[in-house]
Order: C-alpha cells, then sequence, then structure tokens
C-alpha cells in the first residue's frame, strides 16, 4: 500500500478545454459576445507522490484548470479523472480526497478563530477525532501555528493566514494537494516557512502535490517537473534540467578584471555574452567547454580579481519561453515579460462578468 | 442512506460555526436583530393604514385580510431567515466563497445557507408568525380539526414556496449575472402580492402572479378557506388546500435550476 | 473690459469657471460610468415595474373601497403618484448606494481627501450624473407602463412640470445628502449595517414611497413634512405632478425641499469635516 513515485496517474487529463463566453465593450453603448478559450487541449498525467510546478503568464489558464481538476469548473471538453473520479460529477466524494488552497481565497472562517476553523473542517471532512488531532499537531509544529491559534482569522497576517490555510487542506489527509499561488504577496519569511512546510511533505512522498505559481523559486525549490502553459497550452512538461537543456541555458563565467581589456580573450566552446563595467568584467557562456575549463584557461590569459560561475536561471529560460509562445501566438509579447512579480488582483481578470454593479433593492 | 444522515453533524457544525461568528459582533448583532423587525412591522403597518380609509379592501374587511397579511409575513419572512441570503450569490462568487465551498465534501446550496445564514432575521420571523397567530385568533374563524391543520400547512408550504422563489431567482444569476434586481420582483413582489387579497389585482397581472407563479395559493386561498368563504373569483373550496401541490413543484424548479447553474458556473480569476 | 480679464483673469473668476468644469467633468464620468451597467439597469427598471402594478392595484383598491377619492387623490391621481414614484425611486436612489461607506471601510476614501474638489461636492457631482442617467433609463420604462396600463393623471396646468423638475433636482440633492450622512457614519462605527438598516426601512415609508403620507393623520404628516427631510424626497416633486395643491402650495412645498437641500448639505460638509479632523489627528 506505500506509494512509490510511478505508481499510478492520480490526475490524468485529455484533452482538456474550457471556454468562456465574454461580453466586450464594443463602443460607447455596445458590446459584442465573444468566445475565448481559456484552457485549449491540455493533457496531463500526474502520478503518486509527484511535486509538479504548474506555470505560465497571467491569464495561461493555470487556475481553470485547476478549478476543472477539483470540480468547481465543468470543462467544456476532455477528459479529466482525479483519483479515478470525474472532479464535477463526483465532486463530493473526491472532495474528501483532496486538499485545496486558493491563494487568494479562503477556507476559514473569519470571525472565527483557527481553532475553532480546524474543529469545523473536522466535522465537514468526517475526520476521527485521533486521526485530526495528530495531523493537527504536526502541522502546529513544523508551521508554528501556536502563536495565533486562538486568533480571529480577520486578525491574522497573510503569512499567518497561509499557514492556517495550509493546515485547513491537509486535516483531512488529502492524497492531492492543489495550491494555487501559495505565496503570493507573503513576505520572504513566511515564503520560506510555507516551502519548507510543502518540501517536508513532499519528502514522504504520500501527497501528491500539484502547484500553480508566479514566483519560480517556488518551483526550484520544490518541484522535479515543471509544466509550462501559454495561452490555454502546454508549452513545456519535464525537468527544470530537461528545461534547460531544451531552450540552451547556460552555465556563466564571470571574470572580474584589475585592468579593462581592449582586446578581451577568444575562448574556443565559450563565447563572450557581454562586457560590462568599463570592460572590467567580462561574461562568458558554457556552451560545449566546461565551466572548470574556462576558468583555467582565463586565470592563464588575463590578471583576475574575482572569477565566479553562475548557475542557468530559471527565469530566464521561463521568461524566454513565454516570449516565444507569445511571438508565435502573435499576442502581446510584453506579457510574459514579468512573470516573477505580476501581482494578482483577485477577482480581476472577471470582473466584466461578476463586477460590482450599481444596483438597488426594491 | 447512512451517508445521507452522516453529513447531518456536519451542517450542524456549520450553523454553530455561523452563530458564533455573528454573535462575536454582539452590538451590531442586536442592533440588527432588533432594526429586522422594523421591516415587517412597516409591512404590516402599511397594511393597517390602508385601512384607515377604507373598510374593505378588495371586498375583505380588516380582520379577514389580516390573515392574509399573517400568512404572508410569516411564510416570507421565516423562507427569508432560512435562504434569503442566497440573494447575495454574486458576492460568494466574488469573495470566492463559491469555490471554497464547492471543494468541500458538502452540497454547495446547504453550505452557502448554512454559512451566511442571517440569525438576525430571526426577530422578523417570529413577529410574522405572531402576527398570524394574531390574525387567526381575532377572525371569528369556525375553528374544525381541518382548519387547524390548514394553518399550519399553509405557511409550512409558504416558506417553502418563498424559500423556492429565492434559490431560483438567485440560480438565474449563473446565467444573468446583472439579474439580482429580477429576482425582487418575484421574492420582494411576491411577499407584496400575497399580503393583499388576489381580488385587488385585475387582468393578466392577476393571472400571472397567482395561478401561473402560484402566488395565490400561498396566502388568498388558504385564507379563504380558514374563514369559510367562498371564492369572488369563483374556484372551489379545495383550493384553499393546493398550498402543497404548488409548493411541490416549485422546489422541484428550484433544485433543478441551482444544479444546472451550478454546472453553469464559470468562477473568476484566470 | 473683456481684453483686460483676458490678460490677467481676477482668480476668483478663474476660479469659479475651473470650479464649474470641473463639477460638470465630474458629472459627466458619473453618468458614464452608470452607462456601463446596462444589464442592471434592465433588471431594475423590470423590477419597478412590476412593483409598480402591485402598488397600483392597491392603491385603486383603496380608493374604491373608500368611494372613490381616497385622502383627497382621485383614483388616476393615484395611478400617477405610483408610477411617477417607482420611475423617481431610481432616479432620487433611495437604496442600495454604499460606495463612501466601501471606501472609508478600505481606507480608498484617502485619495478622495488628496483631490482639490471637495469630497461632498466631488460625489454631489457624480451623483447628479448617476441621476441623469436614471432619468432616461429608470424613470421611463415605469412611467410608459403605468401610460400603457392605467388611467393616469397627466399634468393640466403649464406652471407643473417647470415646477416638478425643480423639485426633482432638489430631490436627489436631498436624497444623495441623507445618504451621504448615512454613509458617513462608516468614518466612526466599525459596522454600518445598523445606519443602513434604519435608513432603507425607514426611508421608504417616510418618503412616501409606499403610501401616499396623507394617508396618515395630519398631526403625523405636518410635523413629518417640516422636521424630517423624507417627505422632500418622493412625495413632494409627488404630490407637485399629480397637482393635488394649487401652484401656491407647490411652490410652498419646494421651498421645503430647497431648505432641506440647504441644511443637508451643511450637515454633510460639517460631517466631513469632523471625520477629517478625527482621520488627521487619529490616524483612520
Amino acid at each position: 500500500m506505500s506509494a512509490v513515485p510511478g505508481d499510478e496517474p492520480v490526475i490524468e487529463a485529455r484533452g482538456l478545454r474550457k471556454e468562456f463566453v465574454v461580453r466586450v465593450p464594443a463602443g460607447r453603448f455596445r458590446r459584442t459576445r465573444r468566445r475565448v478559450t481559456a484552457v485549449d487541449g491540455i493533457d496531463l498525467t500526474v502520478r503518486r507522490g509527484e511535486m509538479v510546478g504548474y506555470i505560465g503568464p497571467n491569464g495561461a489558464g493555470k487556475s481553470t484548470t485547476l478549478k476543472m481538476l477539483t470540480g468547481v469548473l465543468m470543462p467544456s471538453s476532455g477528459e479529466v479523472r482525479v483519483c479515478g473520479l470525474p472532479p464535477v460529477a463526483r465532486r463530493t466524494q473526491l472532495a474528501l480526497r483532496i486538499g485545496v488552497v486558493f491563494g487568494q481565497r479562503s477556507q476559514l472562517w473569519w470571525d472565527l478563530p483557527l481553532r475553532d476553523s480546524f474543529a469545523l473542517l473536522r466535522h465537514i471532512y468526517r475526520v476521527p477525532a485521533a486521526a485530526h488531532a495528530a495531523r493537527l499537531r504536526r502541522c502546529r509544529e513544523l508551521l508554528d501555528l501556536d502563536d495565533f491559534l486562538d486568533v480571529p482569522v480577520r486578525q491574522l497576517s497573510l503569512g499567518q493566514r497561509m499557514r492556517g490555510e495550509l493546515t485547513a487542506a491537509l486535516l483531512h489527509g488529502p492524497e492531492v494537494l492543489f495550491l494555487d499561488e501559495p505565496t503570493i504577496g507573503l513576505d520572504v519569511v513566511s515564503k520560506q516557512a510555507v516551502r519548507a512546510f510543502l518540501a517536508e511533505l513532499g519528502r514522504s512522498g504520500e501527497t501528491t502535490l500539484l502547484l500553480t505559481t508566479h514566483d519560480l523559486a517556488d518551483i526550484e525549490r520544490l518541484c522535479h517537473r515543471l509544466v509550462v502553459i501559454d495561452h490555454g497550452r502546454v508549452v513545456h512538461d519535464g525537468s527544470i534540467g530537461a528545461l534547460h537543456a531544451r531552450y540552451g541555458s547556460r552555465r556563466l563565467v564571470v571574470a572580474e578584471l584589475d585592468e579593462p581589456l581592449t582586446t578581451p580573450p577568444v575562448l574556443a566552446g565559450a563565447p563572450l555574452l557581454r562586457t560590462e563595467a568599463d570592460g572590467r568584467r567580462l561574461v562568458f557562456a558554457c556552451e560545449s567547454a566546461t565551466a572548470s575549463a574556462v576558468v583555467a584557461r582565463l586565470a592563464g590569459l588575463v590578471a583576475l580579481r574575482d572569477i565566479a560561475v553562475v548557475e542557468p536561471d530559471i527565469e530566464d529560460v521561463v521568461a524566454r519561453i513565454y516570449r516565444n509562445a507569445a511571438s508565435e501566438g502573435g499576442a502581446d509579447p510584453a506579457q510574459g515579460c514579468s512573470i516573477t512579480r505580476t501581482a494578482k488582483v483577485p477577482g480581476a481578470s472577471a470582473s466584466y462578468r461578476w463586477g460590482t454593479s450599481p444596483g438597488n433593492v426594491t | 442512506m447512512a451517508d445521507r444522515l452522516g453529513v447531518l453533524p456536519a451542517y450542524w457544525a456549520l450553523l454553530r460555526g455561523q452563530a458564533r461568528s455573528q454573535v462575536s459582533y454582539r452590538t451590531s448583532f442586536l442592533v440588527d436583530l432588533v432594526g429586522n423587525v422594523g421591516a415587517t412591522v412597516f409591512d404590516v403597518a402599511t397594511v393597517l393604514v390602508l385601512f384607515r380609509l377604507t373598510r374593505t379592501l378588495g371586498g375583505f374587511p380588516r380582520a379577514e385580510a389580516m390573515v392574509m397579511v399573517g400568512l404572508s409575513a410569516a411564510a416570507f419572512a421565516t423562507a427569508d431567515l432560512a435562504v434569503g441570503n442566497i440573494e447575495r450569490l454574486r458576492q460568494y462568487v466574488r469573495t470566492g466563497l463559491l469555490d471554497a465551498v464547492l471543494v468541500r465534501p458538502l452540497g454547495a446550496l446547504p453550505q452557502l445557507l448554512l454559512m451566511d445564514l442571517p440569525l438576525r432575521k430571526a426577530s422578523r420571523a417570529l413577529f410574522g408568525v405572531a402576527v398570524l397567530v394574531a390574525a387567526v385568533l381575532t377572525a371569528g374563524i369556525d375553528w374544525t380539526p381541518a382548519r387547524v391543520g390548514l394553518v399550519v400547512l399553509a405557511p409550512v408550504c409558504g416558506v417553502v414556496f418563498f424559500a423556492s422563489i429565492f434559490v431560483t431567482t438567485a440560480a438565474l444569476s449563473f446565467w444573468w449575472i446583472d439579474s439580482g434586481e429580477v429576482g425582487s420582483a418575484f421574492t420582494y413582489g411576491g411577499r407584496d402580492f400575497t399580503t393583499y387579497p388576489v381580488t385587488v389585482y385585475s387582468g393578466w397581472f392577476r393571472a400571472v402572479f397567482a395561478y401561473v407563479l402560484g402566488f395565490g395559493f400561498v396566502a388568498y386561498y388558504p385564507a379563504l378557506a380558514l374563514l369559510g368563504r367562498a371564492d369572488p373569483l369563483g374556484l372551489p373550496v379545495w383550493a384553499g388546500w393546493a398550498a402543497p401541490a404548488v409548493a411541490l413543484p416549485a422546489v422541484l424548479v428550484a433544485a433543478l435550476a441551482w444544479r444546472v447553474g451550478v454546472r453553469h458556473y464559470r468562477s473568476t480569476g484566470s | 473690459m473683456g481684453s483686460v480679464t483676458a490678460t490677467v483673469p481676477p482668480p476668483i473668476t478663474r476660479n469659479i469657471g475651473w470650479m464649474f468644469r470641473t463639477f460638470a467633468a465630474i458629472t459627466g464620468s458619473g453618468f458614464r460610468r452608470y452607462s456601463t451597467y446596462r444589464q442592471a439597469t434592465l433588471a431594475g427598471a423590470f423590477t419597478n415595474t412590476v412593483f409598480g402594478f402591485l402598488r397600483c392595484h392597491v392603491l385603486l383598491a383603496v380608493a374604491t373601497g373608500a368611494g372613490g377619492v381616497a385622502a383627497g387623490y382621485t383614483p388616476d391621481q393615484l395611478a400617477t403618484f405610483v408610477w411617477v414614484g417607482q420611475g423617481l425611486l431610481a432616479v432620487v436612489l433611495l437604496w442600495g448606494w454604499n460606495d463612501l461607506a466601501e471606501r472609508i471601510r478600505t481606507g480608498d476614501v484617502a485619495s478622495d481627501l488628496l483631490r482639490p474638489v471637495h469630497p461632498v461636492l466631488n460625489y454631489l457631482a457624480a451623483d447628479l450624473g448617476r441621476a441623469g442617467y436614471a432619468l432616461l433609463t429608470r424613470f421611463v420604462p415605469p412611467v410608459v407602463a403605468g401610460l400603457l396600463f392605467f388611467d393616469v393623471a397627466i399634468p393640466s396646468r403649464w406652471s407643473t412640470p417647470p415646477i416638478f423638475a425643480i423639485s426633482v433636482v432638489l430631490a436627489v440633492v436631498i436624497c444623495f445628502g441623507c445618504r451621504y450622512l448615512v454613509n458617513a457614519t462608516a468614518y466612526w462605527l466599525h459596522d454600518v449595517r445598523g445606519p443602513m438598516m434604519i435608513w432603507t426601512f425607514g426611508s421608504g415609508v417616510l418618503a412616501g414611497l409606499y403610501f401616499p403620507l396623507h394617508f396618515l393623520p395630519d398631526w403625523v404628516t405636518v410635523p413629518l413634512w417640516l422636521a424630517t427631510p423624507f417627505p422632500s424626497i418622493l412625495q413632494t416633486p409627488l404630490d407637485v405632478v399629480v397637482e393635488r395643491d394649487d401652484w401656491p402650495v407647490q411652490v410652498g412645498l419646494v421651498a421645503v425641499q430647497a431648505v432641506w437641500a440647504g441644511l443637508i448639505l451643511l450637515a454633510c460638509r460639517a460631517v466631513q469635516g469632523a471625520a477629517e479632523r478625527r482621520l488627521v489627528v487619529q490616524g483612520g
């Protein structure tokens, strides 16, 4: 019964699509209906114990996918099975086996302390008292909940609330944990606490993890597998290493020199990318040459003050993918440029449909 | 079946959580509790003001009309307490509450109702029942066992009927987001319609509200049966007992509208 | 003189011109903002019309029971009273405005204070724009429905339409002021539901929406009219349009409205001032 990664698919999606009809303003008083494809034929198989990062630019369809996998949204077409169940048709049975954290939504009772919310969730999920107590104890230790367990949720900081949300999603021992932007808006300390906790959770191999994020540090810290989507389609699915290999990202050697060089050295297999600081800093990319070979050669050629080997940066790679996908799709190329720091306004992208209007009651 | 009953403690827990949340704002809660009586008090007072000017309204003297007022007020206020807040569906969507309840192992509708149960409206429901009791005791009803049964059955069916109207009109906003006020025409409008004798209205307007939508069977026809009066509009006496026959289809329509609506739900966010 | 002021305009004139243009611009933005909610407008007009049918039938039944005339209103005057009232309901916007309270709650109100226009004027201008849009979209449908389905009284004196127009503008200003004051309690109260609820339940009855206030005994109506702003919000313009009184009385009623409009706006300014001082001292 012990779960081994690669055991069986926990999440299986084939040709998953979701279309919305939106009304867009056309002129001052007219509006036209337009069909928007949020998710455009996604295939995804996640096996037990995997930790998968699901990333993409704003509006790429991440949250929509998650909502279809959790039974919140009905797919327009395609096949989905989570824990072997069709999510919408068997929503309540599935809910007992999955945990969900929507970063900007709350599972907690706003006016009640965390302790009370957890007690309520025990009844809702019909968890045996002993199992509930054991899981809660573990979360309290790992997430340092004790200081604010009796404070009403509305008075908690975002970081404290997110730790409460994680606990709330795990108290019924879900097989799969879905996380939508779990670190958005958190300070550095809370981010690290959340990542450490999720890493610990993943280490046991019992819980499958699918998380969307804008912060690629989450992915680097937690996930072996990365699914990149853009315009509702999967553009990459594989390890982070595979991503670097595929998109030709390279280690860099950065050399700091005592004196600026007029003619920089030419190294075989490691082209000079750029010169900085008035020629005092040279940046080489390791293509066929190894980093150590480049360092050794440079040391023999010039007077070095300092030298550093820089690991390939996943953000650069992902930004390049977004830009490529955007230009292929003919869409706004600016969209892919700011993947890491784009804060999302809650509900903003759908305000045309559910926004406030000046209605009154009669 | 055991599974169905197994969820009852969960719903009970939700109700307790909601009660504790609301009581945590003690002053506001008390103000709300008192203030909410106001709405129904004004409805009843309006009828009394109108009877200052006339001895009969639609052919009914005040004592008889008050039986309809009582049936309508008791049924509407209780339904409003139990499910009236579902008209806030749009807010549930915007704040993500609907998403949150959809990933839990319970029905979405009962969760929404229990998580936002407006306990402050309890005062209004109690007042509505009090008006009904006072009205039937002073209307000179010739009590028979059947009429005692009817005076309980009719408001219960009325609650179910108004509750169905609330849910159906709220579900409408899954398709038509800005339909909120259209819902009021049938919920609050239905309350106003049932407050007065159906004979007050006329033409197609009366036909639609009283018979097509069924509001005539919430207060008017049960009141006629209680009072032992023949219907000036010509329906037989058993029409006073038709309330369950109207409430049941209303529930089915509401359940269907809600189920289809949730499937049609599109959520917010990307 | 024109050439002199053209080169060096007196500051006061420029100021007034600038104020006027700003006010007009905000009014226009209020109009445009509401014109984007077309579906809500449609739904609202539908609902007002349904309630028009309900209230009109009931009041006509009262008149029938009272032997034809109820509290001095003929049946066709009652019909006009109801249908114009259903139209004006959305123009004065009796219910459902909590923009200011929300902005106070979220703290966004701070940015209103930074603008070079006084907050009360700013919100008033936007509200007049909103009322203008409502006049086109929410006033017309119920009135047309009334004309189609009921015998209504149509004003017969040439003086009535202009007096009615002034009365409606004043009613919008008074209703805005009341809403502003109710919303402004959010500066002091953690939860504005209580004041909102009292306003919602009280205003409908006391403004004359549910029944003409003349249905009440005079010892209630007269003090209500003079000592509270409520009758000035609906009852006065409705009594004007059904020509219940001769024109001097109509003018007198509108004068009472004007006094109330002035008092309420002064109260708004005072309350806003007190709130701002409190914000400055306590930092919110």
